[in-house]
């Protein structure tokens, strides 16, 4: 059976749900290789043995992480002239599109970004699903050139738990000068927030102009719910919450379980960002606000009361 | 310092993006279209890095470029408006269906005829296909380092060195020039152009350039070209009216009933 490349994405060896979520999707088009590159391998090792990954290339070169995306994109190159994989799959982050983007170019192979559900098709093809226009279609497409490179979306697949033999095999690169042009020169770690990470939460609570900058309740709201926080655009540009939680057209697009968007108006660049969550929640004082064109619950006022009112009730409900 | 920005003409978010039935591809003619908002951002910083650089504006020339069917001249024109010096618009029906390969393909060729700028910048995504791949694909076939989601951007003695704040941490990232830069949303406030740069753009040189003019065959492009196929497309099915309710001291209880009946809790 050919093989599959993954891009393990992770944290210093903790791996991210999405990988787990790549080799589920992997073992449907052949045998899952792991492509682990950085440090921290011990760690990782038995997440993606659990996953089912047959086996895990190796690379621990500074060469590679120590510059950005030109380096990866080379050593997925050479991974995929020596194993011939079916297909190459990396998570939809910018940094995996960006790699995906220049190994498509070094491979001579077609690029499909943003699956969100990737099958096996006909005579060995992949087939993927995407959704796009703001969520208004769905889209089929296939690879026709090269060896198929597919950027998957967060929470794409339920992982399933399949013991694989992960044998591991260092491998040795050799990394161009010119893709060591771009090098990371300092780096300022964010606190952790202790929520789940945005798009692979299963709920989202976002905050918008109606919070008149105070958080407090959808926060409260969002960690009775185990939820991850998002804000608006205007939220973020008035300096209420950071960019990175910015759900949108130019933020993070999410397609969580359950989504509620409170004191959102839920204007186009956001909507763009949200519409495929599986459920929708409103809280808005406008009755006419356009995000209750989507929602399957909206309550008409004031988020400082219902909100908290809500927390309590879940909160008992859970006592 | 040259400076070469690719834009990109987009259907408007607020009109209806639907498929062609006969091509499975996106029905661009049909529609209303403006310079993406995300390439806004990318001139201003190009705009500001020319002005402040030794020589300024005199000196130092920010070129837009463009490729797309006839309407796309009008992305030039804004970007002219705003202050750019000159536009390329590559404009050739055998583009039609091209996929982000082909038009990294067509905008490396030229940019190469526009003569190696000291800087590429870009949007971080367009806002119709979304995909935030060519500015990668470019750099690769340019055989450039790519330094990309600046929210601060300097030039200084031939390096180029951003800030990008990603989810997990805030970096700084340097590269030597010549480089391929992409810009967020974070980075600046675009200016509204002024009466005297409407004015002003109306002489501004802008070529047009065929596929021929690139010395690039009609058939490594287009449709049949792409290195990726859409089988089909659906619309999606619009969602069902869902319920609303007005809070009169009970709707925070309402809305846990829901989430409770939804299992969420």
């Amino acid at each position: 059976m050919a093989e599959v490349l993954v891009l393990v994405d992770h944290v210093e060896g903790t791996v991210r749900k999405t990988t787990s979520e790549l080799l589920t999707i992997a073992r449907r088009l052949g045998e899952p290789s792991a492509v682990f590159i950085g440090a921290g391998f011990d760690a990782a090792k038995e997440t993606l043995a659990a996953y089912g990954a047959e086996k895990v290339y190796r690379v621990e070169s500074a060469d590679v992480t120590d510059y950005l995306v030109a380096p990866k994109a080379e050593v997925l190159a050479q991974l995929v002239a020596s194993a011939s994989p079916a297909a190459v799959l990396i998570s939809s982050s910018t940094e995996g599109k960006e790699i995906a983007g220049r190994l498509a170019i070094k491979t001579g192979s077609g690029l499909i970004t943003d699956a969100v559900d990737v099958q096996a098709g006909e005579g060995g093809a992949l087939r993927t699903t995407q959704s796009v226009f703001a969520g208004g279609y769905t889209v089929q497409a296939t690879v026709t050139k090269g060896t198929p490179i597919v950027t998957v979306k967060p929470n794409s697949a339920t992982p399933e738990a399949v013991s694989g033999a992960a044998v591991d095999q260092v491998v040795e690169v050799s990394i161009s000068e010119g893709a060591k042009a771009a090098r990371i020169t300092d780096r300022q770690p964010r606190a952790a927030t202790g929520r789940p990470e945005l798009t692979e939460a299963a709920i989202v609570v976002s905050g918008g102009r109606g919070t008149g900058g105070d958080f407090s309740k959808v926060e409260d709201f969002a960690d009775a719910l185990g939820a991850a926080v998002g804000a608006s655009r205007a939220a973020v540009d008035a300096g209420w919450y950071p960019h990175t939680n910015q759900i949108g057209q130019t933020g993070k697009q999410v397609s969580p379980q359950l989504y509620v968007a409170a004191g959102i108006s839920g204007a186009i660049q956001h909507r763009a960002g949200m519409q495929t969550s599986k459920t929708i929640i409103a809280i808005n004082k406008d009755d006419e606000a356009p995000i209750f064109e989507l929602v399957d619950f909206g309550v008409v006022g004031d988020l400082f009361k219902v909100l908290p009112q809500a927390t309590d009730a879940i909160e008992a409900a859970k006592g | 310092m040259n400076i070469v920005v690719c834009v990109k003409y987009v259907p408007d978010a607020q009109s209806e993006l639907t498929f062609n039935e006969s091509d499975n591809t996106t029905n661009r003619l049909g529609v209303e279209g403006l310079l993406s908002e995300l390439d806004e951002y990318a001139i201003e910083a190009g705009l500001k890095l020319a002005e402040s650089a030794d020589g300024g504006v005199a000196e130092n020339t920010v070129t837009v470029l463009t490729v797309g069917p006839d309407k796309a001249a009008d992305a030039i024109k804004k970007s002219l408006q705003m202050g750019a010096h000159a536009g390329v618009h590559v404009n050739d029906e055998a583009i039609h269906g091209s996929d982000a390969v082909a038009t990294s393909l067509i905008l490396a060729e030229a940019v190469k005829k526009i003569g190696s700028p000291d800087l590429i910048l870009t949007g971080m995504a367009s806002t119709d296909g979304t995909m935030g791949v060519v500015p990668a694909m470019l750099a690769e076939r340019l055989g450039l380092p790519q330094v990309t989601l600046a929210s601060e951007l300097t030039v200084e003695g031939g390096t180029v060195t951003i800030r990008r704040d990603g989810d997990l941490a805030s970096e700084t990232i340097a590269a030597s020039l010549p480089a391929l830069v992409s810009v967020t949303d974070q980075i600046n406030e675009p200016r509204y152009p002024s009466f005297k740069g409407i004015m002003a753009a109306k002489k501004k040189p802008v070529e047009t350039w065929s596929l021929a003019d690139l010395g690039l065959d009609a058939g490594s492009v287009g449709l049949a070209a792409a290195w990726t196929t859409v089988e089909s497309f659906a619309k999606r099915p619009p969602r069902e009216k869902g319920q609303i309710v007005t809070d009169e001291g009970d709707g925070g209880t309402k809305l846990a009933e829901f989430l409770s009946a939804q299992k969420f809790i």
